[in-house]
């Protein structure tokens, strides 16, 4: 296996209470790249993220992380490699009791034992890269969801991490800020020399600024490509997601009996 | 309506998911003790919790006490009245405070006061996911959000409780001696010669560690427990409270079993 | 809210806290005055105790010089056995009689020691021989009817 594959899932299973969420997942992720994991609502995109996390232990299958395996980790080991990870959760998950200048500094200061005078440099250049170096005395209520979604992504890269997690960042954000991070992302991994991984449902944001992204629909794999392959290609479900249509393979209908059963069997009840 | 078997089988239910939920809990207190470690190496993130459940509980604890005082001066006046005893007013305001209602009314007073703050903040904390992103940080959430929070309960309750039988003793003594006139040395001298150090006050403050910490576990269980939606949050912090108030009223009658057998 | 504030708030929280748990110790409790330094035991046997109880005072001229210790129930000469704790301060001559007294009608009851004229003094361990067992009301009021009944036969 080559040096440059950073995340390495091979046959991914995860069942939730006995119900099949993630069914025989293969990716492999290589160093640098921006990836994005793409599928509607509950397909399990969210769940392959924890299971690269660790938050999740796979039911199958294995996870590699810069050639280690998850599965075999004690909790200090787990928590060793989670130190050179950052996530950016959906809404951000700033700590609403501290200030944005604590919030950017918490890592630094559980994991280091830098000097006040280092972390507040370190923290201030962090919010300068995300523009928002003025808000730092301000309180996560104080802010508007876009910038406290900078705050987080300035939180996330704290400790210069070699992976960053993206849980649907663009989710309830404004045109503008939804841009202003897509960016983000983008050049903050390449300054960082980070690899991304990013779980979303926002095709057209995506296809401004991944390398590579994977379709999953009902726990498995069902298209994969670059940007440019996916625009051209003729899958009817990457076709639907990338247009955007009502119907397609993916069901506007909910599952349901036949309209007949469900009329006339209530009109007999 | 529900057939017999439909609520014998809802009852059943209802039992296994408390019993799950006490073993769940033990387990949790387990977790908590383990990681302790941060509570004493780093005491600001403790010192910071006794500020939010003690000093923030300081008046309406002290406030009650004296209230309740007030009451049993008054109540208790009035019933030794016609026994000719008045001067024992001292000895029953005082017995009364530091062996039961000091505990226990402090107990109910902080289960409300701070534990319901406790439990709601460790809620939505986990509401918003901010102890999974402290997860994902490295950094583990019982050690850092939920144990400092349990020891700062555990500290600051039998304060609370001392504060406020102190309070009640000079709420009797307001009444007692300042307005009705029963006489102050009188009042005194018998509170001391009644009340002993080892066997009331003691067990008094004994009382109280452990309701500190039967209302500490589970407010930050019911926090760290509850479904993350407002609503969960909303019933987990009512869950705080009426578990607490059942905890420390069901110990109060345990422990008062346990100390006071045939000594009085 | 910075760290001093909340460090000198939690600082005056716990001197509060502190102050009560002492000022319910001294100044309610008996752990200033009666906390009986340097005490020696001296024991003593009783027919009947009444509603004699552990921890209940020993007076000796009115003055509390001791509590009682233990209360237990000899089987085999069917007395109670009386342990006291008194403070080491104070010596009795051998011949002290023991009484259960009570204070008030229906107060609590109490061990009175009341001193004669011997020159040696009580050692620790040492059992008060004259003992003065608790007065029974119950008993008292059929003496008393038992009495009249006989007052009353005799006059007929």
């Amino acid at each position: 296996m080559s040096d440059d594959i950073l995340v390495d899932i091979e046959d991914l299973h995860f069942d939730y209470d006995g119900r099949p969420v993630l069914q025989g997942i293969t990716m492999r992720i290589p160093r640098g790249k921006v990836v994005a994991i793409m599928g509607g609502s509950g397909c399990g995109k969210t769940t392959l993220l924890r299971c690269i996390g660790g938050q999740l232990r796979a039911s199958r299958g294995r996870v590699r992380l810069d050639r280690h395996r998850l599965s075999e980790m004690t909790h200090a080991e787990l928590y060793g490699i989670r130190r050179k990870m950052g996530m950016l959760f959906q809404f951000g998950a700033l700590f609403t009791d501290m200030s944005v200048f604590d919030n950017v500094a918490f890592p630094i200061r559980e994991h280091t034992d830098m000097s006040e005078e280092m972390i507040r440099d370190l923290v201030l250049m962090k919010l300068a890269a995300v523009g928002l170096r003025g808000a730092h005395g301000l309180m996560p209520g104080e802010l508007s969801g876009g910038m406290a979604r900078r705050v987080a992504l300035a939180r996330a890269v704290a400790l210069d991490p070699m992976l960053v997690m993206y849980d649907e960042p663009f989710t309830g954000l404004d045109p503008i800020s939804l841009g202003v991070i897509g960016q983000l992302i983008r050049k903050l991994n390449d300054a960082l020399g980070a690899t991304s991984i990013m779980v979303t449902h926002d095709i057209q944001e995506s296809l401004l600024i991944v390398d590579y992204i994977y379709f999953i629909s009902a726990g498995r794999i069902v298209a994969e490509g670059t940007p440019d392959e996916l625009r051209a290609s003729r899958d009817p479900y990457v076709h639907q997601f990338v247009h955007a249509e009502v119907d397609g393979p993916v069901r506007f209908d909910y599952p349901a009996p036949p309209l007949r059963d469900d009329f006339l069997g209530a009109a007999h009840g | 309506m529900a057939s017999p078997a439909a609520l014998l089988r809802r009852l059943g239910h209802a039992m296994i998911e408390r019993i799950w939920r006490l073993g769940f809990a033990a387990r949790f207190l387990a977790a908590i003790l383990r990681f302790s470690g941060v509570s004493l190496t780093r005491p600001q993130l403790t010192v910071r919790e006794i500020y939010f459940s003690g000093v923030l509980s300081l008046l309406i604890i002290s406030v009650s006490g004296l209230f309740v005082g007030l009451v049993l001066g008054l109540q208790g006046f009035e019933t030794l009245q016609r026994f000719g005893s008045t001067e024992a007013l001292g000895i029953l305001v005082a017995l009364s405070l530091v062996r039961e209602l000091g505990p226990v009314v402090a107990g109910l007073l902080f289960a409300s006061r701070a534990g319901s703050a406790i439990t709601a903040e460790i809620g939505l904390m986990k509401t918003t996911e901010q102890l999974k992103a402290m997860d994902m940080m490295a950094v583990n959430p019982i050690a850092r959000v939920v144990a400092p929070r349990f020891w700062g309960g555990v500290i600051a309750m039998p304060l609370l409780a001392a504060l406020f039988s102190a309070m009640g003793v000079l709420g009797g003594w307001l009444i007692g001696v300042v307005f009705i006139g029963v006489d102050d040395g009188a009042f005194w001298s018998q509170m001391q010669s009644g009340v002993d150090f080892r066997y009331d006050i003691v067990n008094g403050v004994i009382k109280s560690f452990v309701f500190g910490i039967a209302v500490s576990l589970i407010a930050v269980f019911e926090g760290y427990d509850c479904q993350p939606t407002a609503e969960g949050v909303s019933r987990a912090i009512t869950r705080t409270v009426v578990t607490s108030a059942l905890a420390i009223l069901a110990l109060d009658f345990v422990l008062t079993s346990f100390m006071f057998r045939g000594s009085s | 809210m910075n760290r001093a504030t909340i460090d000198l708030w939690v600082g005056i929280f716990v001197a509060i806290g502190i102050g009560s748990l002492l000022f319910l110790a001294l100044k309610v409790g008996n752990l200033s005055s009666s906390r009986l330094s340097n005490t020696y035991t001296l024991e003593a046997r009783f027919d009947n105790i009444g509603g004699l109880k552990v921890r209940g005072p020993v007076k000796s001229a009115g003055v509390l010089v001791g509590r009682i210790a233990d209360i237990h129930f000899d089987p085999e000469n069917y007395e109670a056995v009386v342990t006291m704790s008194v403070d080491g301060r104070y010596h009795f001559p051998r011949d002290t009689i023991a009484a259960i007294y009570t204070a008030g009608l229906l107060g609590e009851q109490f061990i009175g020691l009341e001193f004669g004229g011997d020159e040696t003094m009580l050692k620790p361990d040492e059992t008060i021989r004259k003992t003065q067992s608790a007065v029974v009301l119950e008993k008292l009021i059929g003496q008393f009817l038992f009495n009249k009944a006989a007052e009353g036969e005799g006059a007929n």
